[in-house]
């Protein structure tokens, strides 16, 4: 899923200042999944921006709606008919979310309520961790199923660099080196011969060095 | 024991403290409260094992917010008592009493009246 961290209300207070109507937009994917922005994360920021109004005598409507998704135009229409109500939108959404609001309702200014990380898992309740870089062609096939792209800090692949000591990542000492893991599993799944065999270059034009991508499914389309 | 606590409390009942999210205490400061406190059971006594440290983490969050706000974090807390200690319980609400009333009435309910 794609992970997400709350924005300081400061931060988000400054943004909306000196609007008068506004709309705190949840969605109820990834965001809900990582309690960053799903529909309890804006009652709470909602119910505080009233307060935070109140308590500084401007006369702010503040109001809360969660949708299924905030990536699909079918969802975003349906709050079509009350976005004429609002000065602005404080999406709780990762940042696709926020774009493609931005890009449907272009007349009213829509504000980022979190802010995106990575992709990643729950490795437990409150801490989550990377596990994806979307680099556009997958290798896991190759490196039991453990990512050097998005796991290790130089993104080398055919083996560590010279930075790996006792499992770990000269980066930082509770980071794992992912060549170790990659090696530790190999090993486990009794396929350690494979890491002899050199991974090709990698073509990074599929990944973010190549612009924006976009994928093309004919067989799909209208 | 018919102990005496200030009546100006309003007790909420819930099935155990992990039931109260931070949502709930966030609108009883929006609806006018001048202070919440949680009180849960003792710390490992839980029925449902951590329902009480999810409360303290969730009065911690508030509490976080209302400084943010300006309302004063001080306004929210979390007490934890075993059903057994009526005397402590009367003592907290004094407690409480004392510290709410040390720092005045809601800012959100003056606003309100303002406003009104």
């Amino acid at each position: 899923m794609i992970v997400a961290d709350k924005k300081p209300i400061e931060e988000i207070i400054e943004e909306i200042k000196d609007d008068e109507k506004i709309l705190i937009l949840g969605c109820n994917e990834c965001v809900t999944v990582c309690e960053a922005g799903g529909k309890k994360e804006v009652g709470i920021l909602a119910s505080a921006l009233r307060m935070y109004f109140l308590n500084q005598g401007k006369e702010v409507k503040i109001d809360e709606k969660t949708l299924e998704r905030q990536c699909d135009h079918e969802y975003l229409e349906e709050i079509r008919d009350v976005m004429d109500q609002y000065d602005a939108v404080v999406s709780l959404a990762c940042g696709v979310g926020v774009q493609f609001m931005a890009e449907k309702y272009q007349s009213t200014p829509v504000y980022p309520g979190v802010n995106t990380c990575f992709l990643g898992v729950t490795e437990e309740r409150g801490l989550w961790t990377e596990r994806c870089q979307a680099c556009g062609q997958c290798i896991l096939a190759r490196t039991g199923g453990i990512c050097p792209v998005s796991r290790c800090a130089k993104r080398v692949f055919n083996g560590p660099c010279g930075g790996s000591t006792k499992g770990k990542c000269e980066i930082h000492n509770e980071i794992d080196c992912a060549w170790q893991l990659i090696v530790d599993r190999l090993k486990a799944l009794d396929r350690f011969d494979d890491y002899e065999n050199l991974i090709p270059l990698k073509d990074w034009s599929f990944e973010r060095a190549g612009g924006p991508r976009k994928v093309v499914r004919e067989d799909v389309q209208q | 024991m018919r102990l005496q606590y200030p009546s100006n409390i309003q007790i909420i009942l819930v099935p155990c403290t992990g039931k109260v999210d931070a949502l709930y205490i966030l609108r009883a400061f929006e609806k006018g409260a001048d202070g919440v406190y949680v009180v849960g059971c003792m710390e490992g006594d839980c029925h449902f094992n951590n329902g009480n440290f999810r409360a303290h983490k969730r009065v911690e969050q508030v509490q976080k917010i209302l400084d943010t706000i300006n309302i004063g974090g001080e306004r929210a807390q979390m007490y934890n008592l075993s059903s057994s200690e009526g005397p402590r319980f009367a003592q907290i609400a004094v407690e409480m009493d004392e510290k709410i009333r040390k720092l005045g009435p809601n800012p959100i309910k003056l606003a309100k009246k303002k406003a009104a």
